[in-house]
């Protein structure tokens, strides 16, 4: 439980301004799908009242560039700017691992708003979308407070 | 299915996948949302300054896009705000439980071929699927 939290880790520019640009094509990606708004998702969830199928084509798109990029980038020795990958290593499946998608599903079918595209519908300023926001802030809160 | 928009999905798709890709091309870093925003909220030993950049450009793109759409953009959140809120805190708590959300999951750890995210991603796309059914049709 400690959270005495060294002084961050110094980034490079390059790693920054990467990080910066991927975040933009991030948000882009999400707003240009209509994946920022929880109506649509919704309408790929429901299966049995006029589906949507926007959000599995935005997956395949999204895993047709991620699949080949993941497997040539993770064959290379390090990242361009970074001396090393920092990838995670669990591969075991466990309880928490399951539940937690449940949990996580159940919250994603409630309000149509995934962490990704809640954060960039912040930029709408619809108070819903920061009372989302705060919500979830308050369950990773609950988590790290139980767990962390 | 008068909803589907395959064109602007398939291109904001492809976005999403060049995102994650970049980020792990040129830093090594996986493009999940929910462990950046909770490492951003509770910093261990390793750096903030990259979640919060990665945010801060996941917002600049909201506003790009919302400058080349004439300032609008469709959101309807259509649960009442109590649902709303345990939405979140669900979303919260379970992508923490279950390291990872959409993107973490969903675009990147299939993408390493990660069993536990096939899994996570199948389970969270079923209970999605059945929550909606039971909200909607129940």
């Amino acid at each position: 439980m400690s959270e005495n939290a060294t002084a961050p880790e110094t980034i490079s520019n390059q790693t920054a301004l990467s990080l910066f640009m991927a975040g933009v094509l991030f948000g882009l990606g999400l707003t240009i799908s209509g994946m920022t708004n929880p109506a649509k998702v919704i309408g790929f969830l429901d299966f049995f009242n006029n589906w949507d199928p926007s959000l599995l084509l935005v997956m395949t798109a999204g895993l047709a560039v991620s699949i080949p990029g993941f497997q040539f980038v993770t064959k290379t020795e390090h990242p361009l700017f970074e001396p090393r990958f920092y990838l995670p290593t669990r591969t075991d499946i466990d309880a928490k691992l399951l539940l937690g998608a449940m949990l996580f599903g159940l919250g994603w079918g409630l309000a149509g708003f995934c962490p990704g595209p809640a954060i960039t519908s912040l930029i709408s300023l619809d108070g819903n979308v920061f009372l989302f926001v705060l919500a979830m802030f308050a369950g990773v809160t609950i988590h790290h407070n139980a767990f962390d | 299915m008068e909803n589907f928009t395959p064109v602007s999905a398939i291109i904001g798709g492809l976005l999403i996948g060049a995102a994650a890709t970049l980020t792990l091309w040129t830093t090594g870093r996986i493009a999940g949302i929910s462990g950046i925003i909770a490492g951003a909220l509770f910093p261990k030993k390793t750096d903030v300054a990259w979640r919060l950049l990665f945010l801060a450009g996941m917002l600049t793109g909201g506003l790009m896009y919302l400058l080349f759409n004439q300032g609008s953009i469709n959101i309807q959140i259509q649960s009442s705000p109590l649902t709303t809120i345990a939405a979140g805190l669900l979303v919260g708590f379970g992508t923490r439980l279950g390291s990872g959300c959409t993107s973490g999951h969903g675009i990147c750890g299939i993408a390493r071929f990660s069993k536990r995210s096939f899994l996570a991603t199948s389970v969270f796309i079923l209970s999605g699927v059945l929550t909606v059914y039971v909200t909607n049709h129940v």
